[in-house]
């Protein structure tokens, strides 16, 4: 492995050749118009422009990014998240160039990026799911008759939908009547299908998900657990491991449910499965995310394991270089997105970006895309660095994060820091006590 | 005439009007996605719709005008 080309911006693509750079293998960015002057850019070994600002020109440009990797003969491309990562045409068409795809086959992407699908898959595998549809729904009436066996409330969501975009809670009947054909038609604009199913909303829930890691040789591991509860707009804003709510026999059953989860689709690399977990510590299966996700990092601190690097000596046909056994845990990491964004609506706030300065302090990890002066431009995501911080215990971590936002310096643009500064003072945030409703049932003083 | 433009450069996921329709100021009239997050477009005037200038799926810029008013 020499060279790899980075199918990715922001900070995920910064990431991959900070890994690529220790282990001597040469880097070849892509990027749009709009992100000339990002930092991956010019930290790549090679560049290349590859289209306009929209992602359908540029970032979502198969033949564009193809053309790149021949010219730069590429031994393997990098998908990152978002954006080409879980689309199996992508995938499989790299391999027909005999380029070597990080991640796992592309029928395994197919198969778990269909949410109806996947969940029958799991269901056969012995995972237990969320109550709901198990073929997609046809009709309104189906819908309601559905909705109606388990009890509202119900989310209805779109069967290719990802990324907390393309579900709606719905209270009632009169709810879920009026969401179903806006639902679809946003469904069919944002994924290209317009298939919908009705799953259980349970309510009082955890989001927490497990690591698990494969390779080409049979070997199959988890790396422990991520609680990313804290959300907005079905988005994660912070994540952190251990859990502070699971005990260790609903930790270490989720674990083995995760590798059974993996052995019904002989997962190879880097995957994540998500669960949904209730206050009683049942846990169903939600969703299986078959690339690197976004707060890997929070797995990486508490381990000392280098995932990139996994996933490239994976991809490379490398056996995983840790056996279950000698995968330990110790500390506590706790992961803030930084998003340039009101942090009240939640609504995006683009701009240029002044000053952007922490303290390099202890435990302090902050994986970046933008720097000072960069700019966030209203096309991608509004995520601007995730800052990871890792302590002895969680309290440890808790008191650096602290010291950490009240020093950072980000100045230009809106961002969500000030809430981060006020969920650190929250006693039940402190005590590790929320779900998934946290941040829309509180206010907190930020303006 | 008057014009409702995109506060935000997106992808139209939703239109909730149709030409000919009355909406009042402050009614949603479309839902953008922008920066993986949903943007609610409101009318700032009460009107007649006389002219809908984007599909679902459309890319828009900034400023783009997405509606017209009688």
């Amino acid at each position: 492995m020499q060279k790899i080309l980075i199918a990715n911006r922001g900070e995920i693509a910064l990431r991959i050749i900070k890994t690529c750079q220790k282990m001597g293998i040469e880097t070849v960015a892509v990027y749009s118009e709009a992100d000339k002057d990002m930092p991956f850019v010019t930290e790549a070994t090679a560049s290349y422009n590859i289209g306009a600002a929209p992602v359908s020109q540029s970032y979502l440009n198969i033949e564009a990014i193809l053309n790149v990797a021949r010219k730069e003969k590429v031994d393997a491309i990098h998908p990152g998240y978002g954006f080409l990562s879980e689309n199996a045409e992508f995938a499989q068409t790299v391999e027909d160039e005999g380029i070597k795809y990080i991640g796992p086959d592309p029928e395994t992407i197919k198969l778990m990026g269909d949410k109806i699908l996947s969940r029958k898959t799991m269901a056969t595998a012995g995972v237990p799911v969320v109550p709901g549809s198990n073929e997609g729904i046809k009709t309104l009436e189906e819908a309601c008759r559905l909705a109606e066996t388990m009890e509202y409330p119900v989310m209805l969501k779109a069967s290719s939908g990802g990324g907390g975009i393309g579900m709606v809670r719905c209270e009632n009947e009169q709810a879920l009547i009026k969401a179903y054909e806006p639902t679809r038609a946003r469904a069919k604009a944002y994924f290209g299908s317009d298939e919908v199913f009705v799953e259980k909303f349970i309510s009082d829930a955890r989001h927490i998900e497990v690591q698990i890691f494969g390779d080409h040789h049979g070997n199959r591991v988890t790396l422990f657990e991520r609680d990313c509860s804290i959300q907005r707009r079905h988005q994660k804003v912070i994540e952190e491991s251990p859990s502070p709510f699971l005990s260790d026999t609903t930790k270490n059953l989720m674990f083995q449910t995760a590798l059974a989860a993996a052995e019904a689709v002989q997962y190879k690399n880097a995957g994540t499965i998500e669960f949904i977990v209730d206050e009683h510590e049942n846990f169903y299966f939600l969703e299986m995310n078959t690339r690197l996700q976004v707060e890997h990092p929070v797995t990486e601190e508490i381990t000392g394991i280098d995932l990139v690097k996994w996933q490239i000596l994976v991809a490379n046909g490398e056996k995983l270089p840790l056996g279950q056994e000698s995968i330990q845990s110790s500390g506590h990491a706790i992961e803030f997105r930084l998003y340039a964004e009101n942090p009240k609506t939640f609504l995006p706030s683009p701009g240029k970006i002044e000053v952007l300065d922490w303290d390099k302090g202890e435990g302090v990890r902050v994986d970046y895309g933008y720097v000072s002066n960069s700019v966030v431009t209203p096309y991608y995501d509004p995520m601007i660095a995730k800052c990871i911080i890792y302590g002895a215990s969680r309290d440890e971590a808790i008191g650096r994060a602290k010291l950490f936002f009240a020093n950072l310096k980000i100045e230009g643009i809106r961002t969500n820091a000030p809430l981060f500064i006020e969920v650190l003072k929250e006693e039940d945030f402190l005590k590790g006590r929320y779900t998934t409703n946290f941040l829309t049932n509180k206010t907190f003083a930020v303006n | 005439m008057k014009e409702i433009s995109a506060s935000m450069a997106g992808t139209v996921l939703n239109v909730m009007v149709a030409a000919g329709e009355e909406v009042t100021a402050g009614q949603e009239v479309f839902m953008l996605e922008s920066m993986k997050m949903e943007i609610p477009i409101e009318s700032n005037e009460s009107g007649k719709v006389a002219e809908l200038k984007v599909n679902i799926g459309d890319f828009v810029n900034e400023g783009d005008i997405l509606l017209v008013l009688e």
